[in-house]
C-alpha cells in the first residue's frame, strides 16, 4: 500500500506517513469498540453486490453496535 | 541471518541475559524496576523471533497463499481483511482487562522473582503458545468458536462438556471481578460516587450517539471523557463533606446487593443506552492508562521495596492461601496464560486477519503484549513499602481494623511499618483507611498514583490519581460484568433450551427476565458469599478463578494438541502438549487441594469440617456472629469445594476424550483434521 521510495524524501511525504498513522489510529481506536470501516463497508458491497440495498451510517453503526453486545461479550479479566 | 542481524540478536540477548541476571540473584539490595523491563522486554523479543515465528514456520506452517476467512467470506461487517497493526490493538484490547492487573499484585506476596519468572516462562511457553494456535485453528475454520472446534474435532460429548466448564468459568469470573470492586469502593465516597456517575455519563453519551449526533465516537467519548474527569475531580469534595459523603459510605454488602441489582439491570436495557457508551468509555481509558503506566515506569525509573523471595512461599502468607506449587501459577492467570483468551482468539479476531502469516504477530505477540501488561502490575505492587503492601491485601480477621495493630501484626511478620505511614498514605489517597482493601485493585492503585505523582502533581495529587486508577479498573469490570451477564443469560437459555427448546426463543420478554435472573443469582450468590468471607473474600474466591481459567487454558491446549495429532504434525505436538501437561498438573494439584486440603485455610471441606463441628457444638467460631451465619459458612464451603471438584471433573473428561481421539489419529495414516477452506484457491464469497 505504501510506497517506499516516498521514505526517501523530504517535506510532504513524511506528512504523508503521518496522515495514514493517523487514520490507522483512528481505525484501531473504532474497532477496538467494534466499528469497522463504513467507507470499504460501501466500497466492498457497491463493488461485489450491487444489487443489495447499502446501510447509511447509521443503520451500519447500530447494525455493528448491535452485533458486539447484542449477544453480551465475552469480556477477559 | 545476515552477520548485523546476528549481533544484533545476540545483543539483545546478552542484554536481557543481563538484565534476568540482576533481578534473579540480587539479594537484600533494591534494584531498579527498570531491570524488570528490560528483563521481560528483551525475554519477549527472543520469545518472538525465535519461537513464535517458528511455531508459525514449522508448526502451523502458515500458508501465504491460502484466502482467509476475511476475503473468502468478506462482507464489510464482521469478515473484513484488516490491516495487521489495527487488528493488533482490536485483539490486544479485547483480551487485556482486569487480570493481568489484579493476579500479580496478589501474588507478590511471595516476592517479585516467582511471579515474574512465572510470568515470563508462561507467557513464552504457555500462554502465547495457546492463543497464538487457538486463532491458527480458528481461523482455518471460518473463525468458528472454541467450542465448535472441540464439538468438530473431539465430538458432541466433549463439546457439551467444555460448553459447561465455560459457563463455570465466566460465572466466577463475574463473581470475582465484581468483588474486586466491592472491596475497592467499600467505605469510600470517593470511589463510590465516581464509579456511579459513570452510569449518568454513560447514559448521555448513549443518547448523544443516539439521537444527537448518531454513530460519533470520538465526540461522544470526547464528552463522556471530560464529564468523567469532572465528577473525578469533584469526589473528592463529595468525601470530605460531612453532609454529602454519608450517602456514598456503603459497606460490602449493600456494594454488592447494588451491584447484583446493577448487572441485572443492565444486561436487559437496549445496548446503545448503557453497555455500548461505558464499553467506550472503559476501552479507551483502558489502553490510555497502560501505556500512561509505561510512560511513567520509564520516566519515574522507581526502585522495587519488596524483596525478590519473601517468606510466605512456604504457604502461610495472608493474601492467598496454599504453598508457591501450585498456587503461585493459578494466582497470576492472565499475563502468563488465560483460558479466557481461547475464546477470544476464536471470536473477532481469526474473521478479520488478512494473512495467515500474521497469526504469529497478532496471536503470539498479542499475549507478550499482555504479559507485559501483568510485569508492570508486578512493578507497581513492589514499588509500594511492604508493610503498606501487606497492609492493604490482608484480611481483617489477621491483622485488625486499626492502624496500630495493624502495623504490629505486620511488623511480626518481618515487615517494619509505622501506624503512621499507614494512615498518611490513607490520607494521601484520599481515604479513611487503607487497611486489608484486597483484590488487588487498591494496591495496584496505590502503586500507580505513587508512579504517576512523581512525573505530575506530587502529594497534591496522589489522591486523584489514586481514584483514578480506581475508576479505570472499576469501569472496564462493571462492563465486563453487564456483559458477562448477557453473555451469561444466553448459555442458560441455550443449555435449558436444549431439553425445552421454547425457552431458546431470545425475543420472548419471559425468557429474557428468567434466564437473566438466573445467571445474575449464580454470581450474585458467590459474589455475596464473597463478601461476607471472614477471610474477605478473595482469599478464597481468587484461587477458584485461577483454577477455573488455567483448566480452560488446559481445555483449549489439548485440543490444540489433538488437532496436530490429526494434521500428522505429531513430531511438534510438544508445542501444545507440553503447557498442557504443566496446566493440568498445576490445576488438578490446586483443585483437588482446594477441595480436601486437611489444612482448613486450603481445602474447603475441612474447612466445612472445623465449622460443622464447632456448630454441632452449638460453639461460634469468629468471624461468625451466630449460629446462623455458621450454618452460612459451611454451606459455602460445599458449593465452593463442589465448584472446585466440577473443574476438576471437567478438565479430566476432556483429557479422556483427548487422549481416545489422538489414538484414533495415529491409527489412521491420512490426516483427519476437519479445516475449511484449503481447495479453494479463489475467493469467494458470502
Amino acid at each position: 500500500m505504501r510506497d517506499s521510495t516516498t521514505n526517501l524524501r523530504w517535506g510532504p511525504p513524511a506528512a504523508s506517513n503521518l496522515k495514514t498513522l493517523v487514520s490507522r489510529i483512528r481505525e484501531t481506536s473504532r474497532l477496538m469498540v467494534g466499528i469497522p470501516d463504513y467507507d470499504r463497508y460501501v466500497e466492498h458491497v457497491s463493488t461485489n453486490h450491487p444489487e443489495r440495498p447499502i446501510m447509511s451510517y447509521r443503520e451500519f453503526f447500530d447494525n455493528r453496535q448491535q452485533a458486539r453486545y447484542g449477544m453480551g461479550m465475552k469480556r477477559c479479566c | 541471518m545476515t552477520a548485523l542481524s546476528k549481533l544484533l540478536w545476540g545483543g539483545i540477548a546478552v542484554f536481557g541475559a543481563i538484565a534476568l541476571a540482576v533481578v534473579a540473584l540480587s539479594r537484600g539490595e533494591t534494584i531498579n524496576s527498570v531491570w524488570l523491563v528490560v528483563a521481560a522486554i528483551c525475554t519477549y523479543l527472543i520469545a518472538y523471533r525465535f519461537y513464535g515465528l517458528f511455531i508459525g514456520r514449522a508448526v502451523m506452517q502458515l500458508d501465504a497463499n491460502r484466502a482467509t476467512p476475511a476475503y473468502r467470506h468478506n462482507d464489510g461487517l464482521d469478515y473484513v481483511p484488516t490491516n495487521r497493526y489495527v487488528l493488533f490493538g482490536h485483539h490486544f484490547a479485547a483480551i487485556a482487562g482486569a487480570g493481568p492487573l489484579v493476579g500479580p499484585v496478589l501474588a507478590a506476596q511471595m516476592g517479585y522473582l516467582p511471579g515474574t519468572l512465572w510470568i515470563l516462562a508462561g507467557v513464552v511457553f504457555a500462554g502465547a503458545v495457546q492463543d497464538s494456535l487457538v486463532l491458527f485453528l480458528s481461523t482455518r475454520r471460518d473463525g468458528r468458536s472454541l467450542g465448535e472446534i472441540i464439538r468438530s474435532e473431539m465430538g458432541a460429548t466433549a463439546g457439551g462438556i467444555a460448553l459447561i466448564g465455560v459457563f463455570l468459568i465466566m460465572i466466577i469470573i463475574l463473581a470475582v471481578l465484581a468483588l474486586v470492586v466491592v472491596k475497592a469502593l467499600a467505605g469510600s465516597p470517593w470511589g463510590a460516587f465516581t464509579v456511579m456517575t459513570t452510569i449518568p455519563i454513560a447514559v448521555i453519551m448513549g443518547v448523544y450517539s443516539r439521537f444527537i449526533r448518531p454513530g460519533q465516537i470520538a465526540e461522544m467519548s470526547i464528552i463522556g471523557f471530560v464529564l468523567l474527569m469532572t465528577a473525578l475531580i469533584f469526589g473528592r469534595s463529595v468525601a470530605e463533606s460531612p453532609g454529602i459523603a454519608p450517602y456514598f459510605d456503603y459497606s460490602g454488602e449493600t456494594l454488592a446487593i447494588m451491584l447484583i441489582g446493577y448487572g441485572f439491570v443492565a444486561s436487559v436495557l437496549p445496548v446503545w443506552l448503557l453497555l455500548a457508551p461505558r464499553d467506550y468509555l472503559s476501552t479507551f481509558l483502558k489502553i490510555g492508562a497502560i501505556a500512561a503506566l509505561a510512560l511513567g515506569i520509564l520516566i519515574v525509573m522507581p526502585p522495587l521495596k519488596m524483596a525478590a523471595v519473601t517468606r510466605f512461599i512456604d504457604g502461610t502468607g495472608p493474601v492467598f492461601s496454599g504453598a508457591l506449587f501450585p498456587f503461585l501459577f493459578i494466582t497470576i492467570a492472565c499475563g502468563a496464560v488465560s483460558g479466557f483468551h481461547a475464546l477470544i482468539s476464536s471470536g473477532t479476531t481469526p474473521k478479520m486477519i488478512e494473512n495467515e502469516t500474521q497469526i504469529p504477530f497478532i496471536g503470539y505477540g498479542g499475549m507478550l503484549m499482555e504479559s507485559f501488561v501483568a510485569i508492570m502490575a508486578m512493578v507497581a505492587a513492589s514499588v509500594i513499602e511492604p508493610g503498606v503492601y501487606f497492609a492493604m491485601n490482608s484480611p481483617s480477621g489477621l491483622i485488625g481494623t486499626d492502624a496500630v495493630k495493624a502495623a504490629a501484626t505486620i511488623g511480626s511478620w518481618g515487615f517494619t511499618v509505622t501506624p503512621d505511614l499507614l494512615t498518611d498514605t490513607a490520607r494521601d489517597v484520599g481515604e479513611t483507611t487503607i487497611l486489608s482493601r484486597a483484590g488487588g485493585a487498591p494496591t495496584l492503585a496505590v502503586g500507580m498514583a505513587e508512579i504517576f505523582s512523581n512525573v505530575l502533581g506530587g502529594k497534591a495529587l496522589m489522591g486523584f490519581w489514586y481514584h483514578f486508577a480506581i475508576l479505570f479498573e472499576a469501569l472496564f469490570i462493571l462492563t465486563a460484568v453487564d456483559a458477562g451477564t448477557r453473555a451469561c443469560r444466553f448459555m442458560v437459555q441455550d443449555m435449558i433450551g436444549a431439553a425445552i427448546p421454547a425457552f431458546r426463543n431470545t425475543e420472548s420478554w419471559a425468557n429474557n427476565l428468567l434466564a437473566t435472573t438466573i445467571a445474575v443469582s449464580m454470581w450474585g450468590y458467590i459474589l455475596y458469599s464473597g463478601v461476607i468471607d471472614p477471610l474477605g473474600g478473595i482469599n478464597t474466591l481468587w484461587p477458584l478463578f485461577g483454577i477455573s481459567n488455567q483448566m480452560l487454558a488446559g481445555i483449549a491446549l489439548i485440543t490444540c494438541t489433538v488437532v496436530l495429532f490429526k494434521m500428522k504434525r505429531q513430531r511438534y505436538a510438544w508445542v501444545a502438549a507440553m503447557p498442557a501437561l504443566w496446566l493440568l498438573i498445576c490445576t488438578l494439584t490446586a483443585g483437588l487441594q482446594k477441595v480436601f486440603h486437611s489444612d482448613p485455610a486450603i481445602g474447603f471441606l475441612s474447612h466445612a469440617t472445623r465449622f460443622g463441628a464447632a456448630l454441632a457444638e452449638g460453639k461460634v467460631l469468629a468471624p461468625a456472629k451466630n449460629l446462623g451465619q455458621m450454618r452460612q459458612i459451611v454451606f459455602n464451603d460445599y458449593v465452593d469445594a463442589s465448584l472446585a471438584f466440577a473443574f476438576v471433573l471437567v478438565v479430566v473428561s476432556v483429557l479422556v476424550f483427548g487422549l481416545l481421539e489422538i489414538r484414533r489419529a495415529r491409527a489412521n495414516d491420512r490426516p483427519t483434521m476437519r479445516e475449511i477452506g484449503a481447495e479453494q484457491a479463489g475467493m469467494v464469497h458470502a
